[in-house]
């Protein structure tokens, strides 16, 4: 099992980024711990702002310094950061378009049995649906790396979550396609196509491997770039399966899996199932404990499509 | 310049163009008239053709519903052609009801209150970041203060010692439901925000001297953010627009728009307020 959380990644991206360009600005809301930060605080003083716990000041002074030519990377708890700040997320990054990348840490149900509160099952939702916003669950340590260094040298807005926690490492050292705003297709098989988004894709893979192992192939899709979807890839996906699942860390309504039934429906008609968090406070547990109730691991996932396929 | 003529002529620009669009929010632009003109004809260095020169002065107008005066000042002062604000409010146009930055000159979205000051915060802190000379502006609303963001600001912007900031408000005393003390009280407001270690101006926010006073004396502060509370008079300029609430975003008719700019062009006349 890799040890090293995404965020720690995401760190340690910046901490090289920043030592380079001087335009690069870390903001955090009494949040530099919980997001790995700590360090980037410690070694470049001069590109830190600490705001308090205050995330309406921590977007808008984010926007702010952008909009004087710094490359902001604003980093709260993706519960706060994706409903608080929702509005400063609307009018003074979305739609003033400047160049603050907005990172919630700790996102889903990583705080466990902290509860509803602290869980962000709605930010996918919240945050696809503000024009000019893109949206990134990078799904590994490995894939968040990428994903940051390409965030680093563009200047639009962009929310990225992550988990608290570890998570398997879906790709290899030295092994990781990736292309920005383009699905990483990890396998290809023409009875299911599961298409999963940040630390859902370990398991849908995981789920392809039991399934194979059965004879039934699956292609699964790393949807790490939920807003603009990877629409070509989709269709690819889904018009090559008998159906099509999809997985998230995040409520049923309106996420990851709500844009793949938009596509689908129109382009290429087929059963859709999505799979994800209940329209209800999940139950309490560590983040695996809760995937392992609502079917969201590799047996849940492949138990689902095997149902489907029977039908 | 004779900044109080300028601010009338302006004001007569604002009635036409809200008539001729047969919306906007009159009450306010003619009371935050005056602050503005000090800022954009005396003031700030902003040039038309330099909005790209990175120590160029920052101005955000929080109580973006008062963008009508500040589309007058832009447009007269050649941000942008003055025709082009026959499209204003019209399909298509980019000139909206509220600030938009697509447009010459204005830096920032904005148009939902207790936005304005967190955001100039931020422009201030880069500004620091920097050792850029330039200055940051902001112009609020007084019914915008019992938005919460803003007193994150407050709290902000007296932590970073930001004395590049300079922050206005428009002290009207009205709001779209009344009186600014029967909604939401906001008394006392000078020791609330020198509670927040912000130093303070209390004036007449309709004099353009006294502006001209607290701005230049805002410049020499080191160490803190400046608030002038600027003392207004909502619909300031003309008699029967003046302290009514109900002009908030009323459209005037062709007899009350002849009044109005007839009360200006006396003012013109008598050069001054």
């Amino acid at each position: 099992m890799n040890k090293i959380p995404n965020r720690q990644v995401i760190c340690d991206v910046l901490m090289e980024q920043a030592s380079e360009n001087k335009d690069i600005v870390v903001a955090c809301s009494d949040s530099r711990g919980s997001a790995s930060l700590a360090l980037f605080a410690d070694a470049f003083p001069k590109q830190f702002v600490e705001v308090g716990i205050a995330e309406q000041n921590l977007v808008s002074i984010s926007a702010g310094l952008a909009s004087c030519g710094k490359r902001v990377f604003a980093a709260s708890p993706a519960c706060f950061l994706s409903s608080r700040s929702l509005e400063q997320a609307k009018v003074d990054v979305a739609y003033s378009n400047t160049n603050v990348t907005l990172i919630g840490i700790s996102g889903g149900v990583s705080y466990g049995a902290l509860g509803m509160t602290h869980h962000s099952a709605q930010d996918i939702a919240a945050m696809s649906s503000l024009p000019n916003m893109r949206v990134y669950l990078p799904s590994d340590r490995l894939q968040t790396k990428h994903l940051m260094e390409a965030l680093c040298k563009d200047n639009k807005p962009a929310y990225v979550r992550v988990g608290r926690n570890p998570v398997e490492d879906v790709y290899e050292e030295g092994n990781v396609p990736f292309e920005m705003d383009r699905a990483t297709v990890l396998s290809e098989g023409n009875d299911v196509a599961i298409i999963a988004c940040g630390e859902m894709v370990h398991p849908a893979k995981e789920a392809g491997r039991l399934l194979e192992e059965k004879g039934i192939h699956a292609t699964v899709l790393d949807m790490y770039c939920v807003k603009p979807i990877d629409k070509a890839a989709v269709v690819k996906a889904a018009t090559n399966a008998k159906v099509v699942i999809t997985v998230e860390e995040h409520t049923y309504i309106g996420g990851l899996g709500t844009m793949v039934d938009q596509i689908v429906c129109s382009e290429c008609p087929k059963k859709v199932i999505n799979l994800g968090l209940p329209d209800s406070p999940v139950i309490t547990g560590k983040s695996q404990e809760v995937f392992d109730y609502y079917g969201l691991n590799g047996e849940g996932i492949a138990k689902k499509a095997e149902e489907l396929l029977s039908k | 310049m004779n900044l109080s003529v300028k601010a009338n002529e302006l004001r007569k620009d604002v009635i036409q163009l809200i008539y001729d669009a047969k919306g906007g929010h009159i009450g306010g632009d003619l009371s935050v008239m005056d602050i503005l003109v000090t800022l954009y004809y005396e003031q700030m260095n902003v040039d038309p053709a330099k909005m790209d020169d990175p120590n160029r002065d920052r101005f955000i107008l929080s109580k973006g519903h008062s963008v009508e005066s500040l589309y007058t000042i832009l447009a007269d002062k050649g941000f942008f052609p003055k025709e082009d604000l026959d499209t204003y409010s019209q399909f298509g146009s980019k000139y909206i009801g509220h600030p938009n930055n697509k447009i010459n000159g204005i830096e920032m979205n904005s148009g939902s209150l207790g936005h304005g000051l967190p955001v100039a915060i931020g422009m201030a802190l880069a500004g620091k970041m920097d050792n850029a000379s330039y200055r940051t502006y902001v112009v609020m609303g007084d019914g915008e203060l019992a938005e919460g963001s803003v007193w994150e600001g407050a709290m902000a912007a007296s932590h970073f010692k930001l004395d590049n900031l300079c922050a206005v408000i428009d002290r009207n005393r009205l709001q779209i439901s009344g009186s600014t003390e029967d909604v939401m009280a906001h008394e006392d407001l000078k020791k609330r925000w020198e509670a927040f270690n912000w130093y303070v101006l209390d004036i007449d926010g309709n004099d353009t001297e006294a502006l001209s006073a607290a701005f230049e004396e805002a410049k020499e502060l080191k160490g803190r953010p400046t608030m002038i509370l600027a003392n207004t008079t909502k619909g300031c300029g003309v008699s029967f627009i003046e302290n009514r609430a109900n002009w908030h975003h009323k459209v005037p008719t062709d007899a009350e728009l002849a009044g109005a700019l007839k009360e200006l062009d006396q003012k013109i006349l008598k050069g001054g307020r």
